[in-house]
Formats: C-alpha cells, sequence, structure tokens
C-alpha cells in the first residue's frame, strides 16, 4: 500500500513538473519544473530498487544538466517571459496536440491491448537474458558488473563521446574571427 | 493493490507524450531541449520498470548510458544555440531558416 501512495505521489509530480517545463511561459520555470520531474523520477527509481540509477539521476540530471540549462539562460539574458498567446506558425499547436493524442493512443492502445494475463501486462519476452538481477547484493554491484563485464567497450566509447562533446562545445562557442562575426551584433550600431 | 509496471509503463507512455508535444508547440530552443530531456527520462522509467520485470540489470545499464549520451548532447546542444545567440538575441526555432543560406 505503502508503495502504491509513493508511486502516485511521485507520478503526480512527474507529471505537473512536465507540464509546468511545457506550459510556462518564463524559461527558468521550466528549467525549475524540469528539476521537480528529474526528482519525482528519481523517486520511482527507489520504488524500482535502482538505487545507484536514482543518485545519479539526481547527481546528473538535477545537478548538472539544469544548471548547464540555467547558466545558458543567464548568460544570455533570456529569462524574460516569452509571449505565449501568439501562434506564429498557424496550426502549429493544434498540430501539435493532435499528433500527441496520436502518439498517445498508439503507446496505451500497444500497453493495453497486447497484454496477454489479465489484459494490461504488456511486457514480454525471456527473462534474465544478459544477467539476473542478483537481490542478495546491493543495486551498485549489480550495475558495475554488467558494466564493466559485458559493456566495457561501451563504456570506453562513452569516455570518447564525453571527450568528443566537450572538445566541440569549445570550438562551437570560441570567439574564433570575431572581427567578422561581431559586425551584426547589436549594440555596434556603428556600422 | 500493486504497484505493477503497467502503471510505469502508462506513466512513461505520459510523460513521453508530454514532452513530445513541448518539442512541437514550443518554439523557444531551451524549451525544446528540455522537452527532449523530459522524452529521454520517459524512457529511462520504462527502461527500469522492464529491468525489474524480466529481473534483467542490462536495462539499468542501459539507463546509465541515456544518461551519458543526454548530457553529450546537452553540452553540444546548448553550445549551438550559444553560437547562434550570440549573433541574434532571442532567437525563436523559426528563425534558424536563416542557416537555408
Amino acid at each position: 500500500m505503502v508503495d502504491v501512495i509513493v508511486f502516485a505521489v511521485a507520478g503526480l509530480i512527474v507529471l505537473a513538473g512536465g507540464l509546468g517545463v511545457v506550459l510556462n511561459s518564463n524559461p527558468v520555470r521550466s528549467a525549475l519544473s524540469l528539476v521537480a520531474s528529474f526528482f519525482g523520477v528519481a523517486v520511482l527509481f527507489v520504488l524500482q530498487e535502482a538505487h545507484f540509477l536514482a543518485l545519479v539521476q539526481i547527481v546528473v540530471y538535477a545537478g548538472a544538466i539544469v544548471v548547464l540549462f540555467l547558466f545558458v539562460i543567464m548568460l544570455l539574458g533570456v529569462d524574460e517571459v516569452e509571449d505565449l498567446s501568439i501562434e506564429p506558425l498557424s496550426g502549429q499547436r493544434i498540430g501539435g496536440l493532435l499528433a500527441g493524442a496520436a502518439l498517445l493512443v498508439f503507446l496505451l492502445g500497444g500497453l493495453f491491448l497486447s497484454g496477454g494475463d489479465e489484459g494490461a501486462v504488456a511486457v514480454t519476452g525471456t527473462e534474465s537474458v544478459t544477467q539476473p538481477i542478483d537481490e542478495t547484493q546491493p543495486n551498485i554491484d549489480n550495475l558495475a558488473t554488467d558494466l564493466f563485464g559485458r559493456n566495457v567497450l561501451a563504456f570506453e566509447a562513452t569516455a570518447l563521446l564525453l571527450t568528443i562533446a566537450t572538445v566541440g562545445a569549445v570550438v562551437l562557442v570560441r570567439n574564433a574571427g570575431a572581427e567578422d562575426l561581431s559586425v551584426d551584433e547589436p549594440g555596434r550600431a556603428d556600422h | 493493490m500493486r504497484v505493477t509496471e503497467t502503471w510505469y509503463l502508462t506513466l512513461s507512455a505520459l510523460l513521453f507524450t508530454v514532452g513530445f508535444v513541448g518539442l512541437l508547440v514550443r518554439r523557444n530552443p531551451l524549451v525544446m531541449f528540455m522537452s527532449l530531456e523530459l522524452m529521454l527520462n520517459a524512457v529511462n522509467i520504462s527502461f527500469v520498470a522492464f529491468a525489474n520485470k524480466l529481473d534483467d540489470i542490462a536495462g539499468q545499464t542501459a539507463v546509465f548510458f541515456v544518461l551519458v549520451v543526454a548530457a553529450a548532447e546537452v553540452v553540444v546542444g546548448l553550445s549551438i544555440v550559444v553560437a547562434v545567440m550570440r549573433r541574434r538575441p532571442s532567437i525563436t526555432a523559426d528563425d534558424l531558416r536563416s542557416l537555408k543560406g
């Protein structure tokens, strides 16, 4: 019973945070709603015994990624309210909502119509193909055994990926050829 | 009453749809990125639910990799936004059509 209550509260926070991201006109509020949503997801991870992922979810997502978002918002000074009442591309909203409704029907239909037993259990597949979860060990030991055993090459590849992303970010925002670029910057009306 | 994986998958579908609609409807590139993160999180929820149901740690490993790729994607995406916004402040995604040349 406790887990039902925890799921309900965390699920509500996740969905409310998600809606807050989409519906807020101020990007800073969107980012803070995103934090709430991430925390809800972390609670759901704890509920499913994925303790390490819950921790990483908070540290990496709610910590690093959202701080990066806020940093960029503040750096660019775009933390002003965006007028959401104008719809520059006519039919964009209605089209987006229709596409979203279609996607939702598709997903929930697949979930509830495919059910084997009790009508709504869509999870099929062979159990424990790669590595069963050893309940006697901590979650992080289970994850580490799989990560550094079967997936060690992929893990190395992510190190390369992060290096490439860092170098790419530096190259993209480096102010090379500033003379050429600054011509059409605002505040340089003298040109 | 017990929380089954169907509940998690339903929540995941709802969150994915919210992120999807946000990505289509909003025009601020930063908010579009945030909607993308919501979609990634929705997938993470279902990955963990499957890992639990099928008693296989590989689902949780997949979430780990999604996290790393999401971090890299945010870094590159935000630096593109910064690079573009330096030239034209208060940009919307529609303004990027000037990239057509």
